[in-house]
């Protein structure tokens, strides 16, 4: 068996890679695919963990998780296009002005 | 032997080049596969640790819908060929200490806490499955699990209202201007 630190380190390395996309990139759409990637690493931290106390709780807030991340992309998408219909261009840049 | 650590070495190594190999990629059409094989890399560490079901919902909603409705909207957007603009550069050198002292809390913390090995519970044979999944979702979670169906809901109308093209309220607007 591999011990349960292996997947611990597997998803802070997972979610460090996932902050320095939101931090450093332009598109918003990479971004947040970021964001999808922190989700993910922390839902497997919530699997190991589940795993390491054999409790199923932590699996169902992954669940829940998953839920909340599906309506997240729906709605950012949206807004995304809709950015992207006034704007032109979904570059971070150039999305400074709150007036539509 | 999916218990080894050579697949959980592989899966990781996947895991953490596809994760590496969307932020650098010129072309989002790339990145946004390359998260998809990240997921379904996931789903089968999960499948190691005994998530069978989190695994599939991993697999059917991220690597499917999500990233279905990632690849529609770059490609109607035309965003796989957008420009790249550097012109802040400065943040670059903003980020990458803060990333780097996240990344160093993260290492300390697991050092400290599990770094004594602390191996997986053995678990019976039906730890993870739809079965018990299921049941713990509709007697304990039964309040929150009806909670997401509200905000499934409230998202796909919430996306409808905000991708509806601007002419039928215009022309309602209009309609009901003629009436006054």
């Amino acid at each position: 068996m591999i011990p349960a630190s292996y997947y611990l380190a597997l998803s802070a390395v997972m979610f460090v890679i996932g902050v320095l996309g939101v931090l450093i990139k332009r598109n918003a759409l990479v971004i947040f695919m970021s964001l999808e990637l922190m989700f993910n690493s922390a839902n497997l931290a919530f699997v190991t963990f589940a795993r390491l106390y054999g409790n199923l709780d932590g699996q169902l807030f992954v669940f829940f998780v998953m839920t909340v991340a599906a309506a997240e992309v729906a709605i950012g998408l949206a807004l995304m296009v809709e950015i992207f219909r006034t704007k032109h261009s979904i570059d971070t840049d150039q999305l400074n002005s709150l007036k539509g | 032997m999916p218990g080894s650590p050579i697949v959980f070495f592989i899966l990781a190594v996947v895991a953490v080049g596809t994760a590496i190999g969307m932020l650098v990629s010129k072309n989002t059409v790339y990145s946004a596969l390359l998260l998809a094989l990240n997921f379904v890399t996931v789903a089968m560490l999960y499948l190691i640790l005994g998530a069978p079901f989190i695994a599939f919902s991993q697999i059917t909603v991220y690597a499917g819908s999500i990233m279905v409705l990632f690849l529609f909207v770059i490609m109607l957007l035309g965003a796989e060929r957008l420009p790249k603009s550097e012109n802040l550069r400065w943040q670059h050198w903003v980020a990458i200490p803060l990333v780097v002292i996240l990344a160093a809390d993260f290492a300390l913390n697991l050092f400290r806490s599990a770094g004594s090995g602390a191996e997986a519970a053995a678990t019976g044979a039906n730890f993870g499955d739809p079965v018990a999944i299921g049941e713990l979702l509709f007697t304990r979670y039964a309040l929150p699990f009806e909670i997401t169906a509200v905000i499934l809901l409230s998202a796909a109308v919430g996306a409808i209202m905000l991708a509806k093209p601007d002419r039928p309220t215009s022309s309602r607007k209009q309609r009901t201007g003629t009436m006054e």
